[in-house]
């Protein structure tokens, strides 16, 4: 059942919202020993929340669009007295005392938070491998990787242990996962949705986005954790329409670009699904032509500058002084080196280095100044592009999901994974992920769309369009 | 050889708004620790800071006083550096784009440039326990951070200030510019006002600045030129014994008189500013810099001029009335309230008794157990001879410390002045016969003899006129009787 018509089902009185939680927490009991995609399961306060919802059908109320709902939350979301870990040692035993407004957000539309997923540490990673707790594994096949950062959270809807979840983006976290793991993954554009509450890798990329099997049950969640928010200054301010009542109204006479940079040097399989995926929606009415966002080839050495340096001063805060863990020293300084040389993995260190490198007296003009100037950039390419099309079409990866250890050992490897996602990134513009096949291995592969700031209602879509043409 | 000294200063005022610049906690002095805190302010992970719109209002409303330019946009920028007391590790200031830009304080006719005042949050405070309450040696510490993300104004001089004296007098008058727009409660002792200055010299007549030093920990007025007077004397010391001054920050000793050399590790000053990417650039429209030019008040420079004009007061009178916070509300509000005497005679009271009242107890203008309109009520008894100027004197000081109305005090002491020249005159004649030694000793006397006498005669008369007589009088009639 999808997420709408479970919600529907409890609406109406037909399903409890207890025994829909009932179900997922055993199927998370049956398989998540293997699948390693929660940190920690919600069960009593699922079922307490989902009691609330009975209480409420049954009273005549209706608890909302989201009722009885499981949803998965990574676990870089504050969660008050939940812990929050970020997959971290240095976040051990802290326990928030405040909830982000998204997870408020689907509180109050009456759904039920089910657990806290594993990531990356810190969101730091393309794999899930980066987690101090041990990796997710692919619900799809599970000697791969899930993807990541917001690895736990793709493989727990493709798992069936929610058909919802929230995560992260900052360089392609949410989509680049559920391309891997076949499952709709949703990156807003930068202040559709508020942060307050995410724990911050890179302030100016992140955004929480919604995953989901199918992209209506998308469009839900996204309408649900969306708008204003006086928490968040970057939040943008005025209120826009629900994308769910569109998401059907077809793509007739729509502009759709082929991203060029994006297509050179991916896996032909993964390319041929992108062509195929044009095919069929210049076959249900959009003009499909080829077209280039130029300064696109620089994104993922920007990226590399301006997310390491954002997160060098994010995750100064951990140092052993107010909360998490903390290792002694002889004094303030040894006890700060201390606790994050403990507190911290190698990949969490070396972006630490890399970005307070890049901030530097003599060094910030070649390598964060230089890199914001490449984002302007990138800016005015898209801002070209769109002026010729509504939305372009990429592949959300190069290959489909890799094995373990395959490139742990070199990172470079692992971060030209995130390449045709970090652009909608840097632009601040949103972009989708929709399962369309599968690759030569048999593996999902995700066909990304990608639309300028705002452009989501046009985005879902053509990602519907998408969906509805995927090979079985 | 004769040197010039060249200093800057940087001060740093606490704005008195009722939050915090980024949060709703309550921007107060004195609270219990670790009381006034949430999330945004202590840093936690996930939180944001949202701009306290107030704060911006305010440092526009400096901006017009100081005749700075507020460009189109500013933006906050992140320092960061490690420290205990400081919750993200990094402090949002502002730092290639402040609000405030070029503007200027006139100082006894001279003019102070300032290159830029900027917005940024303070830091908590940290308590060394044990070991003298120094940091190197102390057991442990604490940390108190009801004052992490109060908001500060940094207001940075040109290097336009010659002299420790001057310096004193330019923190002075900015002291009463923030304190007239309202926007900082100025109290250098409780640290809501922190001064560091850039000290270097230079021998007279060469145009070209010697290296300098940063002298912190000044927390008084009156520690500040003292601070600025010593480096002056070092450095000079330095050169002149061939040696050269190093850049560094030093602190100040009140006990010892001295600066200290702080041992600082290399590379320590590289704070990385980059901009906050979780604030957006700061843009006042038209309205709101409109707001601020009207909302200012008269400030203190014409103020005094106004009052010495008006008041017929001197300059120096001016001076101690505006520099004292609301002290010349007050007596502007006497003066407005008087029936008789001038605005002199109120001016005087306020310079000297009420003044003198206030240092005594820390009180402040606006709470005063006296009323205007009371002192302006003192004043008109002077004036019509019911009370002699120590009597006043002796009433106000009552009226201060009982919170009554002067004429409540003449009344409940029956302290009004006997002016009736008929009972006055037979009291002297009768203190005359009573001390006819006196006044024979008074006719054989030189000058300086009659002088004593005389004296010791009015003292009589005082006594048998229990001190209510009217002095003028009594002198008079006695001159005339002694003839």
């Amino acid at each position: 059942m999808t997420a709408l018509e479970l919600a529907a089902a409890v609406r109406a009185g037909e399903r409890s919202a207890r025994e829909v939680v009932d179900e997922h927490l055993a199927a998370i009991d049956a398989r998540d020993g293997e699948l390693h995609a929660f940190n920690h399961v919600m069960a009593d306060s699922a079922r307490d929340a989902a009691d609330v919802v009975d209480i409420a059908v049954a009273r005549g109320d209706d608890p909302g669009p989201l009722a009885g709902v499981p949803i998965a939350l990574k676990d870089n979301l504050c969660t008050r007295g939940v812990p929050t870990t970020c997959s971290s040692r240095i976040l051990d035993g802290w326990r928030p005392p405040y909830t982000a407004t998204v997870v408020e957000r689907v509180l109050a539309t009456g759904g039920i938070p089910i657990g806290k997923t594993n990531l990356d540490e810190f969101a730091m990673g393309s794999s899930t491998e980066h987690s101090a707790f041990g990796p997710t594994r692919n619900p799809r096949d599970p000697s791969r990787v899930p993807g990541g950062s917001s690895g736990g959270s793709a493989a727990a809807v493709a798992a069936g242990f929610a058909p919802l979840a929230l995560g992260s983006d900052t360089g392609g976290s949410i989509r680049q996962p559920a391309a891997f793991c076949g499952v709709v993954g949703v990156k807003p554009t930068y202040g559709a949705v508020s942060r307050y509450g995410l724990v911050a890798f890179a302030s100016s990329l992140d955004q929480i986005g919604p995953f989901a099997v199918t992209v209506a049950d998308a469009a839900l969640l996204f309408d649900v954790i969306g708008g204003p928010d006086p928490l968040d200054s970057t939040c943008i301010a005025s209120a826009r329409a629900p994308i769910a009542e569109s998401v059907d109204d077809g793509i007739e006479g729509l502009r759709v670009g082929l991203f060029a940079e994006l297509l050179d040097g991916v896996d032909a399989d993964v390319a041929g699904r992108v062509h195929e995926a044009a095919g069929a929606l210049r076959a249900a009415g959009a003009k499909v032509g080829d077209t280039s966002v130029p300064a696109a080839a620089y994104g993922l050495s920007a990226y590399y500058l301006i997310a390491p340096a954002e997160a060098s001063s994010n995750l100064a805060r951990y140092d052993g002084v107010r909360y998490g863990l903390r290792v002694d020293g002889d004094d303030a300084a040894s006890m700060n080196a201390r606790t994050r040389d403990a507190g911290f993995g190698a990949e969490v260190k070396r972006r630490i280095m890399l970005g307070t490198y890049a901030l530097s007296a003599g060094y910030y003009d070649a390598y964060y100044g230089q890199a914001q100037r490449v984002r302007t950039l990138i800016i005015r390419d898209f801002d070209a592009t769109y002026r010729d099309f509504d939305v372009l079409l990429a592949p959300t990866t190069p290959t489909t999901a890799f094995e373990f250890g395959a490139k742990t050992s070199s990172p470079l490897a692992m971060y030209l994974s995130d390449v045709c996602t970090i652009p909608s990134n840097l632009a601040g513009h949103p972009s989708m992920s929709v399962p369309f096949g599968t690759g030569a291995d048999g593996l999902p592969v995700g066909v990304q769309v990608l639309a300028p700031a705002l452009g989501e209602p046009v985005m879902f879509r053509v990602a519907r369009a998408i969906e509805q043409a995927a090979p079985a | 050889m004769s040197w010039e000294a060249v200093i800057g200063l940087e001060v740093h005022a606490e704005l008195a708004t009722a939050t915090k610049l980024f949060c709703s906690c309550v921007n107060e002095f004195g609270a219990e620790p670790n009381t006034n805190v949430c999330p945004v302010c202590l840093g936690l992970p996930g939180s944001l800071p949202v701009l306290n719109e107030r704060v911006v209002e305010y440092a526009l409303r400096l901006g017009a006083a100081l005749h700075f330019d507020v460009p189109e946009q500013s933006v906050f920028s992140r320092k960061n550096y490690f420290y205990p007391d400081m919750p993200k590790d990094y402090q949002i200031s502002q730092y290639d784009l402040p609000i405030c830009v070029d503007g200027r304080l006139e100082v006894d006719g001279a003019r102070i440039g300032i290159e830029r005042a900027h917005m940024e949050e303070d830091t908590g405070k940290t308590l060394h326990v044990g070991g003298g309450g120094r940091i190197h040696e102390a057991d442990y510490s604490l940390v108190d951070y009801n004052r992490a993300g109060v908001p500060l104004m940094e207001i940075v001089s040109r290097p336009d200030i010659r002299s420790a004296e001057q310096a004193r007098a330019y923190v002075t008058e900015l002291r009463a510019v923030l304190d007239a727009i309202g926007v900082s409660d100025v109290k250098m002792e409780e640290g809501s006002m922190r001064v560091d200055a850039n000290v270097s010299v230079r021998p007279s007549g060469v145009e070209a600045l010697g290296t300098r030093a940063e002298i912190k920990n000044m927390n008084s007025l009156r520690s500040l030129g003292r601070a600025i007077e010593h480096e002056v004397e070092r450095q000079i010391g330095l050169l002149e014994g061939g040696e050269r001054v190093v850049q560094e920050t030093r602190h100040w000793n009140e006990e010892d008189g001295r600066t200290h050399g702080m041992r600082t590790k290399e590379g320590s000053d590289d704070y990385r500013y980059f901009p906050e990417p979780d604030l957006v650039p700061i843009a006042p429209d038209a309205a709101m810099r409109e707001r601020a030019r009207a909302s200012l008040p008269e400030l203190p420079a014409a103020r005094r001029a106004r009052l010495v004009e008006q008041w017929g007061i001197t300059e120096h009178d001016a001076r101690v009335l505006v520099a004292v916070s609301r002290l010349a509300e007050y007596a502007e509000a006497a003066v407005d309230a008087l029936h008789e005497g001038t605005a002199k005679d109120v001016a005087n009271w306020c310079a000297g008794d009420v003044l003198a009242y206030l240092n005594d107890t820390g009180s402040s203008p606006e709470v005063l157990p006296l009323a205007p309109d009371g002192l302006a009520e003192l004043v008109g008894l002077v004036v019509d001879g019911t009370l002699s100027r120590n009597m006043a004197k002796d009433v106000l000081g009552e009226c201060l410390r009982d919170g009554k109305r002067p004429k409540q005090v003449v009344e409940e002491r029956g302290l009004a002045q006997v002016s009736d020249e008929g009972a006055l005159g037979r009291i002297v004649d009768d203190v005359l016969a009573a001390n006819a030694e006196l006044v024979a000793e008074w006719r054989a006397g030189d000058d300086k003899v009659r002088k004593k006498k005389r004296g010791a005669l009015v003292g009589a008369l005082m006594q048998a006129t229990d001190r209510r007589g009217n002095p003028q009088l009594l002198n008079r009639l006695l001159d005339e009787r002694l003839g």
